[in-house]
C-alpha cells in the first residue's frame, strides 16, 4: 500500500514539476518586462516578446501544423519524430560501443595496475578534446575503412563519436566498481583457491552494479548529445542535429519551430534514461551491494 | 602419528624494504595438534592476524616453513584444507543467508544436491532456519558472523582459522557465540586457530593460549588452560568462566601480556609506552 503510494507521489511531483516550469514561463512572458531584466547593461531575464519567448501552448500547437508551407510538407511531429528515432538509433549504437569499449578498458585496468597507470590519464584526457574537433577526423579516417565489406558511412562517423563520450563514465565506474570489494570478500576468495575469471563472476562483477548503474546512465545522456553534436558537425541528415539548425534559420518568422527538435532531443534522452532504469530493474538483487555493513 | 594441524617453524614476516621495514613476526614456532583449541592473543601489531594469515596462505613468511596437516600452506590452501572467518563477516549481499553459505561448495563444483542438503545442516548448526532465505542486511551483526561460520564449515574443513570473528560484537551476544562455537567444535572436533584481543574469550575458548608481544612480533608465552584444571576446550560448558581454573588462566595470560610481576612493577613510571 505504502509503495503504491509511493509510486503515486513520484508521478504527482513529477506532473508538478513539469508544470511548474511552463507556468513559470507564461507567468514571466504575460508579466515581465518586454525588454527583459537588465542589470547595467546586462540582460539577466530575456525579453520576453513572441519572438524570444513564444507561448508554451504554441510551442505545443506547433507540433500539429506542416513543417513548411509547401504543399504536402509532414506535419512538424511526423518529421520530429522521424529525426528522434534517426538521433536515438545512432546514439543508442554509441551507447552499446561505448559500454563495450568502457567495460573492455576497465577490466583491463582493474586487472593490471600498469596498464591502469598507463591508460587512465588518457582516458581522461580523451574527454578534454573538444567534439567538434575529433568530428571532422574521424569522419576522415572513417572513409579509409572497410570492414568485411561494409563502406563506413557517416551514420558511423556518429556512432564513433557518440560512443567517444559514453565510453569514459562505464570506463571510470566500471574500474571503480570493479576495485570496490572490500578486502574481507577479496581474501575469502583467494582462500577459496579461486582464480581471477570466478572471483570476477562471483564478486567483482556483483559489486560494481551500484557504481556501473549511474555511469550507464551517464553514458546513456552521453550518447544522445554526442550523437546530436556530432550529426552537426558532420553534417549529417534526417537526425535532430541538422534540424536543430535548419528549424533555428526559422526562427524569426516561425518562433515556436526551433523549439520542436529541441522537445524532441529531450524526449530521447528521457526514453534513454528510461531504459536503463529498466536495466536498473533487472539488476535489482545486486544494488544491495555496500548496503550491508558485513 | 599424524600430522599436526599447523606446523610453524622458524618463521619471520618482515613488511617493506630497507629503512621502513617492519619486522611482523620474528622467529616465530608454533604447533597446533589435530582438534586442538589454540587462541592468539595480543595487543594491537603483535602480528598476530599477519600469522593467521600466513597459515591461510593470504600471504608469505620472509622466512621459515609453514605446513597444515604436513602440506605446504598454498597447496593446504588450494586443497582446501582449512575453513576460515574474519572479523567481518564478509557475507555476499546479493546472496541470501543459505547463498552465502552454499558459496565455497559452489565455486568447487559441489553437485545440487549435495549442497542444498549440506547447507541445510550447516543452517540447523548455527541456528538459522528460519532465515535461509534473508538477504545478511536482514540480519543482526551476531546472526551474520553465525553464517560466515557455517560458511566456513561448509567443506567439513578439519582446521578453523578465525580472525577475532567475534570482535565486533557486543558482550552479551559475545559470549553466546562462543558458547556456541564450543559447542560446533565439540561436533565437528576440528582444529581451531583462533585470534582474538580478549582475554576471557582466548581463556575460555582454548586448550591452550599463545601469547604475544610487538614490535618484532613475538611468542612470549603459552598458558596451557587444561594446565589449570579445566576440561579440555571440546568438552567445556559456559559454566567453565565461573571455575578457578578459568581465573588462574586468565591472571596467567594476564600477567604474561604484561611482562612479569617484577618487571612490571619497576616499568610502572618509567616506561610510559
Amino acid at each position: 500500500m505504502a509503495q503504491i503510494w509511493n509510486r503515486f507521489r513520484a508521478v504527482i511531483l513529477g506532473v508538478l514539476g513539469v508544470a511548474a516550469v511552463v507556468v513559470t514561463w507564461d507567468l514571466y512572458k504575460a508579466l515581465g518586462p518586454e525588454e527583459g531584466v537588465l542589470v547595467g547593461d546586462t540582460r539577466v531575464l530575456p525579453r520576453t516578446t513572441d519572438l524570444a519567448m513564444p507561448h508554451s501552448w504554441e510551442m505545443l500547437q506547433r507540433f500539429g501544423d506542416p513543417v513548411t508551407g509547401l504543399p504536402g510538407a509532414p506535419d512538424a511531429f511526423d518529421a520530429v519524430f522521424d529525426a528522434s528515432m534517426f538521433s536515438l538509433g545512432l546514439a543508442a549504437r554509441g551507447w552499446v560501443i561505448g559500454v563495450v569499449v568502457g567495460l573492455v578498458l576497465a577490466l583491463v585496468m582493474s586487472r593490471l595496475r600498469i596498464v591502469e597507470s598507463a591508460l587512465l590519464p588518457w582516458v581522461i584526457l580523451s574527454q578534454t578534446v573538444p567534439l567538434i574537433a575529433i568530428a571532422p577526423l574521424v569522419r576522415r579516417w572513417g572513409s579509409e575503412i572497410t570492414i568485411f565489406g561494409h563502406v563506413w558511412s557517416s551514420e558511423d562517423s556518429v556512432a564513433v563519436i557518440a560512443a567517444y563520450l559514453a565510453f569514459f563514465p562505464v570506463a571510470v565506474g566500471a574500474l571503480r566498481g570493479l576495485k570496490s570489494p572490500d578486502a574481507t570478500h577479496l581474501d575469502l576468495m583467494r582462500a577459496y583457491g579461486v582464480g581471477w575469471w570466478r572471483s570476477l563472476v562471483t564478486l567483482r562483477l556483483p559489486s560494481s552494479v551500484p557504481y556501473l548503474l549511474p555511469a550507464l546512465r551517464l553514458a546513456a545522456a552521453s550518447a544522445v548529445i554526442g550523437a546530436v553534436v556530432a550529426e552537426v558537425s558532420i553534417g549529417l541528415k534526417g537526425g535532430l542535429g541538422r534540424m536543430v539548425i535548419d528549424y533555428a534559420v526559422a526562427a524569426s518568422g516561425d518562433p515556436a519551430k526551433p523549439w520542436a527538435p529541441i522537445f524532441g532531443a529531450v524526449a530521447i534522452g528521457l526514453v534513454s534514461a528510461g531504459a536503463i532504469g529498466l536495466l536498473g530493474l533487472v539488476l535489482r538483487p545486486f544494488r544491495l551491494t555496500g548496503a550491508s555493513n558485513g | 602419528m599424524a600430522d599436526p594441524a599447523i606446523s610453524v617453524t622458524g618463521v619471520d614476516r618482515i613488511f617493506g624494504k630497507s629503512r621502513k621495514q617492519v619486522v611482523a613476526l620474528k622467529d616465530v614456532d608454533l604447533t597446533v595438534a589435530a582438534g586442538e583449541f589454540v587462541s592468539l592473543i595480543g595487543p594491537s601489531g603483535c602480528g598476530k592476524s599477519t600469522l593467521l594469515r600466513l597459515v591461510a596462505d593470504l600471504d608469505t613468511p620472509t622466512t621459515g616453513d609453514i605446513r597444515v596437516f604436513g602440506k605446504v600452506a598454498r597447496q593446504a590452501r588450494l586443497d582446501q584444507d582449512y575453513g576460515i572467518a574474519f572479523q567481518q563477516a564478509g557475507l555476499l549481499p546479493w546472496r541470501t543467508v543459505a547463498g552465502n553459505i552454499e558459496l565455497p561448495l559452489k565455486l568447487h563444483g559441489a553437485d545440487a544436491a549435495v549442497r542444498k542438503n549440506r547447507v541445510a545442516e550447516l543452517i540447523e548448526l548455527v541456528g538459522l532456519t528460519d532465515f535461509a532465505k534473508s538477504h545478511p542486511d536482514q540480519l543482526s551483526g551476531g546472526m551474520q558472523q553465525r553464517v560466515a561460520i557455517a560458511r566456513a564449515l561448509a567443506e567439513s574443513p578439519k582446521l578453523l582459522l578465525m580472525d577475532e570473528p567475534f570482535g565486533a560484537l557486543d558482550e552479551i551476544t559475545r559470549e553466546r557465540m562462543q558458547n556456541e562455537l564450543v559447542k560446533i567444535c565439540a561436533e565437528t572436533g576440528a582444529a581451531v586457530l583462533f585470534v582474538t584481543h580478549s582475554i576471557p574469550e582466548a581463556v575460555f575458548l582454548s586448550d591452550r593460549v599463545v601469547v604475544m608481544s610487538p614490535r618484532p612480533g613475538r611468542i612470549t608465552g603459552i598458558v596451557d588452560v587444561r594446565a589449570d584444571g579445566l576440561a579440555g576446550a571440546h568438552d567445556r560448558t559456559e559454566r567453565a568462566r565461573d571455575e578457578e581454573g578459568f581465573f588462574h588462566a586468565v591472571a596467567e595470560v594476564r600477567s604474561l601480556l604484561h611482562g612479569t610481576p617484577e618487571t612490571a612493577t619497576a616499568a610502572r613510571g618509567v616506561d610510559n609506552r
